[in-house]
């Protein structure tokens, strides 16, 4: 299963609601394309929403971080919503979670953006 | 009921995504015959889909004149899986720590890492041309009757 992005406004924050593989090929480039058309269209607040992401593999981890850095070299902010606990364990090992801004409540994290 | 027989299986591959997922796939199934529990065989999947990966991005860097071997083994003490490539060869010891603080923002290098994290033994050997990953996953010491 390649993933799917959905892409969606609220107040200001530009969310994309993420769903199959983040994995080496279609899973990384859709989300690298994904992060880069919202920086394109000048928004510079975004949320990934992880809920519905079934599998990440070490590609895909870059790719986040990739985009977390990309984003704030634009002078934004990249936060992380709902992680499985696949994906929160991957975070943990490759002490990647303390990097990442991380939420559970789409509203707290809208309200964190600065 | 875990099957305890020893089984074989070996894939030669094109140097391909789809022959990742094919390792990836293949992996799980032993993984599950040989009885591991569910949170256990999607951690062999993943080691052995980075070892996949590696082999065909790193090291056969998609040429399709080149091929990937994965074989896969399940006997009464271990699941093992050997991933060969037929590239330059890879020096694990030159890999950078993908957990140091100048590193941890990389968007690449973590494969590796990864496998060492899930399996209980990983070893590399050099194949003049090629690197060849030795996965292995010990099985849970049988418990004795209640």
């Amino acid at each position: 299963m390649s993933m799917k992005v959905a892409t969606r406004q609220v107040d200001g924050i530009t969310i994309l609601d993420l769903s199959g593989r983040i994995t080496l090929g279609e899973g990384s480039v859709t989300l690298r394309d994904a992060v880069h058309d919202v920086l394109a269209k000048g928004s510079k607040k975004i949320l990934l929403n992880l809920e519905n992401i079934s599998y990440i593999d070490s590609s895909g981890i870059g790719e986040l971080v990739s985009g977390f850095t990309s984003v704030k070299n634009a002078g934004g902010e990249l936060k992380l919503l709902n992680l499985t606990k696949k994906v929160h364990d991957l975070l943990q090992i490759t002490k990647l979670y303390t990097v990442f801004d991380i939420w559970d409540s789409e509203a707290s994290a809208v309200s964190a953006f600065k | 009921m875990p099957d305890s027989t020893t089984s074989r299986t070996t894939l030669t591959l094109a140097s391909t995504i789809e022959s990742v997922d094919m390792v990836e796939k293949t992996a799980e199934e032993f993984a599950e015959r040989a009885g591991f529990d569910e949170d256990t065989v999607p951690n062999i999947a993943m080691a052995v889909r980075e070892a996949a990966v590696n082999a065909v991005l790193h090291g056969n860097a998609y040429d399709p004149a080149k091929q990937i071997t994965a074989n896969f083994e399940t006997n009464s003490d271990s699941l093992i899986v050997r991933i060969a490539d037929q590239g330059p060869g890879l020096n694990p010891d030159a890999v950078p720590d993908p957990l140091a603080p100048e590193n941890i923002l990389r968007g690449s290098g973590r494969g590796i890492f990864l496998i060492r994290a899930f399996m209980d033994e990983v070893h590399f050997r050099q194949l003049h041309p090629g690197t060849e990953l030795t996965l292995i996953k010990h099985r849970a010491p049988a418990q004795p009757p209640a």
